[in-house]
Protein backbone atom coordinates (compact mmCIF):
# COMPACT_ATOMS: atom_id res chain seq x y z
CA UNK A 1 0.00 0.00 0.00
CA UNK A 2 1.32 3.29 -0.67
CA UNK A 3 2.59 5.46 2.27
CA UNK A 4 2.01 8.86 2.93
CA UNK A 5 5.54 10.01 2.60
CA UNK A 6 5.60 8.57 -1.29
CA UNK A 7 2.52 10.24 -2.37
CA UNK A 8 2.98 13.83 -1.00
CA UNK A 9 -0.64 14.85 -2.23
CA UNK A 10 -2.34 12.04 0.24
CA UNK A 11 -3.57 13.58 2.97
CA UNK A 12 -3.21 11.94 6.65
CA UNK A 13 -6.92 11.56 7.18
CA UNK A 14 -7.58 9.29 3.91
CA UNK A 15 -5.84 5.35 4.01
CA UNK A 16 -5.48 5.75 -0.26
CA UNK A 17 -5.61 7.62 -2.64
CA UNK A 18 -8.68 5.64 -4.20
CA UNK A 19 -10.43 6.65 -0.93
CA UNK A 20 -9.06 10.18 -0.82
CA UNK A 21 -10.25 10.79 -4.63
CA UNK A 22 -13.74 9.21 -3.67
CA UNK A 23 -14.67 11.40 -1.50
CA UNK A 24 -13.18 14.59 -2.89
CA UNK A 25 -15.95 13.28 -5.96
CA UNK A 26 -18.78 12.62 -3.51
CA UNK A 27 -17.96 16.41 -2.24
CA UNK A 28 -18.09 18.08 -5.64
CA UNK A 29 -21.75 16.28 -6.34
CA UNK A 30 -23.08 16.74 -3.04
CA UNK A 31 -22.04 20.58 -3.74
CA UNK A 32 -23.71 20.01 -7.52
CA UNK A 33 -26.84 18.75 -5.86
CA UNK A 34 -27.49 22.30 -3.50
CA UNK A 35 -26.89 23.61 -7.10
CA UNK A 36 -29.44 21.85 -8.72
CA UNK A 37 -32.06 22.46 -5.67
CA UNK A 38 -31.14 25.90 -6.17
CA UNK A 39 -31.53 26.57 -10.13
CA UNK A 40 -34.58 24.28 -9.74
CA UNK A 41 -36.36 27.03 -8.17
CA UNK A 42 -35.45 29.04 -10.78
CA UNK A 43 -36.84 26.57 -13.77
CA UNK A 44 -40.13 26.23 -11.34
CA UNK A 45 -40.97 29.96 -11.43
CA UNK A 46 -40.20 29.96 -15.28
CA UNK A 47 -42.91 26.78 -15.48
CA UNK A 48 -45.70 28.17 -13.51
CA UNK A 49 -45.37 32.10 -15.06
CA UNK A 50 -45.09 30.43 -18.61
CA UNK A 51 -47.94 28.66 -17.78
CA UNK A 52 -50.03 31.59 -16.60
CA UNK A 53 -49.00 33.86 -19.04
CA UNK A 54 -48.28 31.45 -22.27
CA UNK A 55 -49.32 33.98 -24.99
CA UNK A 56 -46.56 36.85 -23.65
CA UNK A 57 -43.83 34.33 -22.60
CA UNK A 58 -44.11 32.67 -26.26
CA UNK A 59 -44.29 36.49 -27.66
CA UNK A 60 -41.31 37.57 -25.71
CA UNK A 61 -39.08 34.36 -26.29
CA UNK A 62 -39.27 34.54 -30.01
CA UNK A 63 -37.63 37.72 -29.35
CA UNK A 64 -34.69 36.12 -28.55
CA UNK A 65 -32.22 35.28 -31.27
CA UNK A 66 -32.40 31.33 -31.80
CA UNK A 67 -29.23 31.47 -34.04
CA UNK A 68 -27.23 33.02 -31.52
CA UNK A 69 -28.55 30.39 -28.49
CA UNK A 70 -27.85 27.63 -30.83
CA UNK A 71 -24.29 28.49 -31.63
CA UNK A 72 -23.59 29.46 -28.11
CA UNK A 73 -25.08 25.67 -26.86
CA UNK A 74 -22.85 24.56 -29.31
CA UNK A 75 -19.57 26.78 -27.95
CA UNK A 76 -20.46 25.63 -24.81
CA UNK A 77 -20.64 21.74 -25.83
CA UNK A 78 -17.38 22.08 -27.40
CA UNK A 79 -15.91 23.32 -23.79
CA UNK A 80 -17.24 20.60 -22.48
CA UNK A 81 -15.56 18.20 -24.84
CA UNK A 82 -12.02 19.48 -24.16
CA UNK A 83 -12.53 19.47 -20.72
CA UNK A 84 -13.09 16.38 -21.31
CA UNK A 85 -9.98 15.79 -22.73
CA UNK A 86 -8.44 17.64 -20.91
CA UNK A 87 -9.36 15.13 -17.68
CA UNK A 88 -8.34 12.11 -20.16
CA UNK A 89 -5.09 14.13 -20.54
CA UNK A 90 -4.01 14.34 -16.80
CA UNK A 91 -4.81 10.16 -16.79
CA UNK A 92 -2.80 9.35 -19.18
CA UNK A 93 0.07 11.48 -17.70
CA UNK A 94 0.29 14.24 -21.17
CA UNK A 95 1.41 17.84 -19.68
CA UNK A 96 1.57 19.52 -23.06
CA UNK A 97 -2.06 18.14 -23.94
CA UNK A 98 -3.44 19.00 -20.36
CA UNK A 99 -2.44 22.40 -20.67
CA UNK A 100 -3.33 22.82 -24.46
CA UNK A 101 -7.15 21.54 -23.61
CA UNK A 102 -7.49 23.78 -20.59
CA UNK A 103 -6.61 26.62 -22.84
CA UNK A 104 -9.18 25.55 -25.18
CA UNK A 105 -12.09 25.31 -22.74
CA UNK A 106 -11.37 29.02 -21.26
CA UNK A 107 -11.24 30.28 -24.41
CA UNK A 108 -14.15 28.42 -25.33
CA UNK A 109 -15.93 29.93 -21.85
CA UNK A 110 -14.98 33.18 -23.13
CA UNK A 111 -16.32 33.15 -26.44
CA UNK A 112 -19.44 32.05 -24.59
CA UNK A 113 -19.38 34.62 -22.28
CA UNK A 114 -18.50 37.33 -25.06
CA UNK A 115 -21.65 36.11 -27.36
CA UNK A 116 -23.61 36.61 -23.81
CA UNK A 117 -22.47 40.14 -23.44
CA UNK A 118 -23.72 41.04 -27.08
CA UNK A 119 -27.43 39.54 -26.41
CA UNK A 120 -27.84 41.35 -23.21
CA UNK A 121 -26.70 44.48 -25.38
CA UNK A 122 -29.07 43.92 -27.81
CA UNK A 123 -31.67 43.66 -24.86
CA UNK A 124 -30.96 46.69 -23.57
CA UNK A 125 -31.05 48.36 -27.07
CA UNK A 126 -34.36 46.93 -27.69
CA UNK A 127 -36.13 48.26 -24.85
CA UNK A 128 -36.51 44.74 -23.27
CA UNK A 129 -34.59 45.36 -19.89
CA UNK A 130 -37.61 45.33 -17.31
CA UNK A 131 -37.46 49.18 -16.12
CA UNK A 132 -38.95 52.26 -17.18
CA UNK A 133 -38.26 52.18 -20.47
CA UNK A 134 -39.16 48.77 -21.00
CA UNK A 135 -41.43 48.05 -24.13
CA UNK A 136 -42.34 44.71 -25.79
CA UNK A 137 -44.23 45.55 -29.04
CA UNK A 138 -47.52 43.63 -29.74
CA UNK A 139 -48.98 43.01 -26.50
CA UNK A 140 -51.09 44.86 -24.09
CA UNK A 141 -49.83 43.22 -21.10
CA UNK A 142 -45.95 44.81 -20.37
CA UNK A 143 -46.40 43.43 -17.00
CA UNK A 144 -46.44 39.33 -17.88
CA UNK A 145 -43.78 40.25 -20.52
CA UNK A 146 -41.24 42.21 -18.39
CA UNK A 147 -42.09 39.15 -16.12
CA UNK A 148 -39.79 36.71 -18.77
CA UNK A 149 -37.50 38.95 -19.38
CA UNK A 150 -36.57 39.70 -15.32
CA UNK A 151 -36.02 35.41 -15.25
CA UNK A 152 -34.41 35.60 -18.39
CA UNK A 153 -31.94 37.82 -17.00
CA UNK A 154 -31.40 36.37 -13.84
CA UNK A 155 -31.41 32.63 -15.12
CA UNK A 156 -28.93 33.40 -17.99
CA UNK A 157 -27.16 36.00 -15.17
CA UNK A 158 -27.05 33.75 -13.01
CA UNK A 159 -25.69 30.54 -15.12
CA UNK A 160 -22.40 33.16 -16.47
CA UNK A 161 -21.70 34.08 -13.19
CA UNK A 162 -21.12 30.20 -12.59
CA UNK A 163 -19.33 30.56 -15.92
CA UNK A 164 -17.24 33.22 -14.73
CA UNK A 165 -16.46 31.02 -11.63
CA UNK A 166 -15.46 28.08 -14.26
CA UNK A 167 -13.15 30.00 -15.49
CA UNK A 168 -11.27 30.95 -12.59
CA UNK A 169 -11.39 27.13 -11.65
CA UNK A 170 -9.64 26.61 -15.39
CA UNK A 171 -6.74 29.27 -14.47
CA UNK A 172 -6.55 27.74 -11.24
CA UNK A 173 -5.92 24.02 -13.01
CA UNK A 174 -4.11 25.62 -15.69
CA UNK A 175 -1.27 27.23 -12.93
CA UNK A 176 -1.02 23.92 -11.43
CA UNK A 177 -0.92 21.76 -14.95
CA UNK A 178 2.04 24.42 -15.75
CA UNK A 179 3.71 23.74 -12.53
CA UNK A 180 3.36 19.96 -13.23
CA UNK A 181 1.22 19.29 -10.29
CA UNK A 182 -0.96 16.78 -12.10
CA UNK A 183 -0.54 13.12 -13.53
CA UNK A 184 -1.90 9.92 -13.74
CA UNK A 185 -1.17 9.43 -9.96
CA UNK A 186 -3.18 12.60 -9.15
CA UNK A 187 -5.48 14.12 -10.91
CA UNK A 188 -8.42 14.90 -8.29
CA UNK A 189 -8.35 18.35 -8.93
CA UNK A 190 -8.88 18.52 -12.50
CA UNK A 191 -11.45 15.96 -12.22
CA UNK A 192 -13.83 17.63 -9.94
CA UNK A 193 -13.27 20.68 -11.51
CA UNK A 194 -14.29 18.87 -14.84
CA UNK A 195 -17.33 18.18 -12.66
CA UNK A 196 -18.47 21.86 -12.37
CA UNK A 197 -17.79 22.73 -15.67
CA UNK A 198 -20.14 19.80 -17.19
CA UNK A 199 -22.42 20.79 -14.57
CA UNK A 200 -22.70 24.31 -15.68
CA UNK A 201 -22.93 22.98 -19.37
CA UNK A 202 -25.79 21.05 -18.41
CA UNK A 203 -27.82 24.03 -16.76
CA UNK A 204 -27.64 26.02 -20.17
CA UNK A 205 -28.81 22.36 -22.17
CA UNK A 206 -32.30 23.34 -20.02
CA UNK A 207 -32.53 26.94 -20.75
CA UNK A 208 -32.17 26.94 -24.37
CA UNK A 209 -34.56 25.09 -24.86
CA UNK A 210 -36.92 26.80 -22.11
CA UNK A 211 -35.62 30.10 -23.23
CA UNK A 212 -35.71 30.41 -26.67
CA UNK A 213 -37.16 27.59 -28.42
CA UNK A 214 -40.45 26.76 -26.67
CA UNK A 215 -42.50 28.94 -28.63
CA UNK A 216 -40.63 29.32 -32.30
CA UNK A 217 -43.52 26.97 -33.63
CA UNK A 218 -46.10 29.74 -33.35
CA UNK A 219 -44.40 32.02 -36.00
CA UNK B 1 -9.02 2.02 -8.25
CA UNK B 2 -12.55 1.21 -10.49
CA UNK B 3 -10.74 3.34 -13.10
CA UNK B 4 -12.29 2.21 -16.64
CA UNK B 5 -10.86 5.10 -18.23
CA UNK B 6 -13.28 5.74 -21.10
CA UNK B 7 -11.13 5.74 -25.25
CA UNK B 8 -11.15 9.35 -26.78
CA UNK B 9 -13.42 7.56 -29.50
CA UNK B 10 -16.48 7.58 -26.73
CA UNK B 11 -15.83 11.29 -25.84
CA UNK B 12 -15.73 11.83 -29.51
CA UNK B 13 -18.86 9.89 -29.98
CA UNK B 14 -20.65 11.77 -27.30
CA UNK B 15 -19.50 15.37 -28.44
CA UNK B 16 -20.89 14.41 -31.77
CA UNK B 17 -24.78 13.30 -30.21
CA UNK B 18 -25.01 16.57 -28.21
CA UNK B 19 -24.08 18.74 -31.63
CA UNK B 20 -26.73 16.70 -33.86
CA UNK B 21 -29.02 16.84 -30.84
CA UNK B 22 -28.67 20.38 -30.56
CA UNK B 23 -29.02 21.05 -34.33
CA UNK B 24 -32.00 18.72 -33.72
CA UNK B 25 -33.86 20.91 -31.00
CA UNK B 26 -33.30 23.78 -32.98
CA UNK B 27 -35.26 22.66 -36.04
CA UNK B 28 -37.92 20.40 -34.79
CA UNK B 29 -38.80 23.89 -32.15
CA UNK B 30 -39.58 25.56 -35.61
CA UNK B 31 -42.49 23.03 -36.65
CA UNK B 32 -45.83 22.83 -35.34
CA UNK B 33 -46.60 20.05 -33.30
CA UNK B 34 -49.00 21.61 -30.63
CA UNK B 35 -47.95 20.57 -27.45
CA UNK B 36 -45.73 18.30 -28.07
CA UNK B 37 -43.12 20.93 -29.12
CA UNK B 38 -42.56 21.44 -25.28
CA UNK B 39 -42.48 17.79 -24.42
CA UNK B 40 -40.04 17.03 -27.77
CA UNK B 41 -37.56 19.77 -26.57
CA UNK B 42 -37.44 18.88 -22.76
CA UNK B 43 -37.01 14.68 -24.34
CA UNK B 44 -33.75 15.75 -26.26
CA UNK B 45 -32.68 17.90 -23.32
CA UNK B 46 -32.81 15.35 -20.60
CA UNK B 47 -31.17 12.81 -23.32
CA UNK B 48 -28.63 15.80 -23.56
CA UNK B 49 -28.15 16.05 -20.10
CA UNK B 50 -27.53 12.06 -19.70
CA UNK B 51 -24.85 12.04 -22.05
CA UNK B 52 -23.08 14.82 -20.47
CA UNK B 53 -23.39 13.09 -16.72
CA UNK B 54 -22.72 9.76 -17.90
CA UNK B 55 -19.80 10.00 -19.85
CA UNK B 56 -18.42 13.43 -19.41
CA UNK B 57 -18.84 13.49 -15.84
CA UNK B 58 -18.04 9.63 -15.32
CA UNK B 59 -21.20 9.10 -13.53
CA UNK B 60 -21.39 5.62 -15.51
CA UNK B 61 -18.00 4.64 -13.45
CA UNK B 62 -18.44 6.31 -10.20
CA UNK B 63 -19.29 4.81 -7.06
CA UNK B 64 -22.51 3.41 -5.82
CA UNK B 65 -22.98 6.04 -3.23
CA UNK B 66 -22.27 8.92 -5.49
CA UNK B 67 -25.07 7.81 -7.65
CA UNK B 68 -27.14 7.97 -4.48
CA UNK B 69 -26.44 11.13 -3.85
CA UNK B 70 -26.74 12.15 -7.25
CA UNK B 71 -30.41 9.94 -7.41
CA UNK B 72 -31.57 11.63 -4.22
CA UNK B 73 -31.29 15.26 -5.71
CA UNK B 74 -32.84 14.32 -8.61
CA UNK B 75 -35.58 13.07 -6.53
CA UNK B 76 -36.24 16.14 -4.29
CA UNK B 77 -35.99 17.90 -7.54
CA UNK B 78 -39.05 16.04 -9.04
CA UNK B 79 -40.94 16.08 -5.80
CA UNK B 80 -40.26 20.43 -6.01
CA UNK B 81 -41.29 20.31 -9.56
CA UNK B 82 -44.19 17.52 -9.22
CA UNK B 83 -46.05 18.80 -6.05
CA UNK B 84 -45.93 22.79 -7.16
CA UNK B 85 -46.84 22.06 -10.22
CA UNK B 86 -49.77 19.68 -9.90
CA UNK B 87 -50.70 22.49 -7.39
CA UNK B 88 -50.81 25.27 -9.79
CA UNK B 89 -51.83 23.37 -13.06
CA UNK B 90 -54.90 22.02 -11.49
CA UNK B 91 -56.45 25.17 -9.68
CA UNK B 92 -58.89 25.49 -13.02
CA UNK B 93 -60.41 22.19 -12.43
CA UNK B 94 -62.96 22.31 -9.96
CA UNK B 95 -65.18 25.21 -9.32
CA UNK B 96 -64.67 26.56 -5.95
CA UNK B 97 -67.56 27.90 -4.04
CA UNK B 98 -67.85 31.86 -3.65
CA UNK B 99 -64.80 32.36 -5.49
Amino acid sequence: MASHTELPELREQFETPEQQKEISTLGMWTFLVTEIMFFGGLFLAYSIYRHEFAAVFGLASNQLNIVIGAVNTAVLICSSFTMVMAVHAAQIGSRKALIIFLILTILLGGVFLGVKAYEWNEKFEQHHVPGPSFHLAGTQQQGPAQLFFSLYFTMTGLHALHMVVGEGLMLFLLWGAIAGKYGPHYYTPVDIGGLYWHFVDIIWIFLFPLLYLIARHQH
Amino acid sequence: MQEHSTSVTTYAAVFISLLVLTAATSLVATVDLGPFNVVVALFIAVVKMMLVALFFMHLRNSTILTKVVVGGGMLWLGILLLFSLSDVLTRGWLPVPGK
